[in-house]
């Protein structure tokens, strides 16, 4: 009921701008609530608004530019419960509008992308890292702008090579997020030469936090040696319980420690200071990978529509998967869109609590095309056919 | 560092007139004096926090300085280096262009999306115009009758009317805009775009695109040549252009539009300024902190000078 108000307004708002403004394009937000196993600690919690803010701040700047132009921007949120009727939310939201950000496991984004209302649409998956996606699983109207697992863990493993950390081990959570980032972690040491990872699976139901010191160098010791600790625990679960606790002391990095992210608030250079307090001052919080994800899908939408001075799904999808369009991302190097898979290609920063300690592609990593480009699936490893 | 020698001596033999040239470090809130005779820094002065733009009165008598976490203007006696009195710039300027009258800053507040005018001599604030997000590049036509504001996320050069001190146009320009300076008498405005890796050229009396400058640096991917700030050479025929993480300068002719020549030189190269005898050109450079010296005539970097963290700004007194 509450949802079907909020459309509504937004076909009023359409209906009642079109009228003043040259051009007006409304976009929802469409959000899947996902079931949280528990974890081991709760310092950390997923803020409320994670995703949606970063559309918010995406919003304000587009409709500021808008504002020049004659353009105009709308935003709707949805959020459907965990047993919510995903598929009949996402065609009333395409009923209003053809534009859509993602923020759903990916085999939910693929049942949207399949709608027969979706068919002309452009949907952006502003959430799941999932290689599929980009893989055989990929749409013709599904971009992404959050990076692939492959791209998060070849910026890794660029840097494993680079510090020749060539000996490696890890240890993988049982969720399947988990399951499929150590597969990335996995695929990417055989891409960049490093081979195979040494393996454990973390299978204990302890609480660490009364026993990880005594647990975790049990558990590593077998291990040998080795040059770096991978952790693959998306949820973040057991992984902060692994640093300074393996065995021999060894950097830890993946889900925990060094991690390559789509954002975080180290990142400050690149004009990224100012993005960070526009976001800062909006929310009162840090700016999360997804924020970062779901502003680059709005201020896509925005840069498509200025350029283009067009409001249709056909033109602004053309102008995206061209040489034309570039986003200003804040990561140092202009971002576009990849022609074979409507991947985002962008920037990787390796991240700490603290600090920036590099960027991927890291220097020495070449390609023909863009060196960005040596991240993720590249155009011969894809085997997505829809964007051809 | 190997050019460090031997030109030296080419540099002493040949006469070169006095004068200062002052740097801006934006993460150690100093600026940096460089002798230019001696090509050595001579002070390192205090500033508020993130000092980034600098501009010289006309009579040289006071220096402008944004301090940009201060929230600032601040007014320096360059002789004694004291802080005369803050002027209310609005948040976070970050650039600045003094109108023809040495009365009234046109200063770009980055984190408001706001360009402020403000009286030097009453200390008072004009006018505030709202314009794009993150706005930084300034600049005031030698008529005074109009100032340029871009906006780095909005991608636009605002064109505002003096007079009125509202905005009569808005040109796209390619990503993230971040300097902008009057030429050929006022008649044309260039604008330098930072990620869209180009220089727009806009006919003043029309808004008009007259030309659109790109750049190619052997061995530097495209992505990574990224135009900052630029320089007009006296007699205006020559441009010298900021490309950031490509470390180098490019040389473009005015009047053809066409580049010739690229001067490698510190690492993120910024802003930069002339010697009052315009022989020298010295390029600001971000992560190397310091200083390239480059000969104008020669098109080739004679000396690297240390200065402060993030150096970002620079200006020229005799």
């Amino acid at each position: 009921m509450f949802r079907s108000t909020i459309l509504g307004l937004g076909l009023a708002w359409l209906s009642g701008v079109a009228a003043l403004a040259d051009l007006a394009v409304s976009v929802t937000y469409l959000q899947q609530a996902t079931p949280r196993p528990p974890v081991l600690s709760n310092l950390d919690p997923d803020p409320e608004n994670l995703g949606i803010a970063g559309a918010r701040l995406g919003l304000t700047e587009n409709e500021t530019t808008g504002r020049f132009l004659n353009h105009a921007y709308h935003l709707d949120v949805v959020e459907v419960p965990e047993d919510g009727d995903l598929l009949s939310a996402a065609r009333t939201a395409l009923a209003t509008s053809a534009f859509l950000i993602l923020d759903m496991p990916a085999a939910d984004a693929q049942r949207v992308a399949d709608l027969p209302e979706a068919a002309g649409a452009l949907l952006f998956n502003a959430a799941a890292g999932n290689m599929t996606l980009r893989d055989d699983g990929c749409r013709a109207n599904l971009f992404h702008t959050i990076p692939s697992d492959a791209m998060r863990a070849d910026a890794l493993m660029q840097f494993a090579v680079f510090k020749r950390w060539d000996k490696l081990a890890m240890i993988a959570g049982a969720h399947p997020d988990d399951i499929a980032f150590a597969t990335a972690l996995k695929r990417s040491a055989v891409k960049f030469g490093i081979g195979t990872i040494a393996e454990k699976t973390w299978d204990f139901d302890a609480d660490m936090r009364r026993n990880a010191a005594q647990e975790v160098p049990l558990f590593t010791q077998d291990f040998g040696d080795y040059a770096m600790m991978l952790v693959a625990d998306e949820l973040h679960d057991f992984g902060r319980y692994v640093a300074y606790n393996t065995w021999v002391p060894r950097p830890v990095a993946g889900s925990e420690g060094l991690r390559p992210v789509a954002w975080d608030r180290v990142v400050e250079q690149w004009g990224a200071a100012q993005l960070q307090n526009r976001f800062v001052e909006m929310t009162g919080r840090d700016m999360a990978p997804r924020d970062y994800a779901a502003w680059a899908a709005m201020r896509s939408l925005g840069e498509a529509m200025t350029r283009t001075n067009a409001d249709d799904a056909a033109t602004l999808r053309d102008f995206l998967l061209s040489d034309g369009f570039e986003l200003a991302g804040f990561k140092g190097r202009p971002l576009s869109f990849r022609t074979w898979n409507g991947q985002m290609r962008q920037p990787i920063p390796l991240v700490t609590d603290r600090a920036l300690v590099a960027l991927a592609p890291l220097d020495g990593y070449l390609h023909q095309r863009s060196e960005m480009d040596t991240l993720g699936l590249d155009e011969p490893e894809s085997r997505c056919e829809a964007f051809k | 560092m190997r050019f460090l020698h031997f030109p030296i001596a080419i540099l002493l033999a040949a006469p070169v007139s006095a004068g200062e040239v002052w740097i801006t470090n934006e993460k150690d809130d100093t600026i940096s004096v460089i002798d230019v005779q001696t090509l050595e820094v001579t002070r390192t002065i205090p500033t508020g926090e993130r000092p980034r733009g600098i501009i010289f009165s006309h009579d040289y008598s006071r220096v402008y300085i944004c301090a940009s976490d201060s929230d600032t203007v601040q007014v320096m006696d360059p002789d004694t280096g004291e802080i005369l009195h803050d002027l209310p710039s609005g948040e976070d300027p970050e650039q600045f262009a003094l109108h023809p009258n040495d009365r009234h800053l046109y200063i770009a507040n980055e984190d408001d999306a706001i360009t402020t005018v403000v009286d030097t001599e009453t200390r008072t604030i004009l006018a505030q115009i709202n314009v794009g997000i993150e706005p930084e590049g300034m600049a005031v036509s030698p008529d005074g009758k109009i100032a340029i504001t871009t906006s780095e996320t909005t991608n636009m050069a605002h064109w505002i009317d003096t007079e009125t001190r509202e905005l009569f146009a808005n040109t796209l320009v390619d990503a993230r805009p971040r300097h902008a300076e009057f030429a050929a008498g006022g008649s044309e405005l260039w604008v330098s775009s930072e990620i869209g890796g180009t220089v727009t050229v806009f006919d003043t009396a029309t808004q008009a695109e007259k030309a659109k400058i790109r750049f190619e640096v052997q061995g530097v991917h495209p992505d990574r040549v990224q135009p900052v700030g630029f320089e007009f050479s006296a007699d205006e025929k020559t441009v010298f252009v900021a490309l950031g993480p490509s470390n180098h300068v490019a040389v473009i002719n005015a009047e053809t539009f066409e580049v010739e020549d690229y001067i490698l030189v510190g690492r993120r190269v910024w802003h930069m300024a002339f010697s009052p005898d315009d022989s020298l050109l010295f390029t600001t450079n971000g992560v190397s902190g310091d200083v390239t010296v480059i000969d104008v005539a020669n098109r080739e970097a004679v000396k690297t000078i240390k200065v402060g963290r993030f150096p970002w700004g620079a200006a020229t007194r005799p």
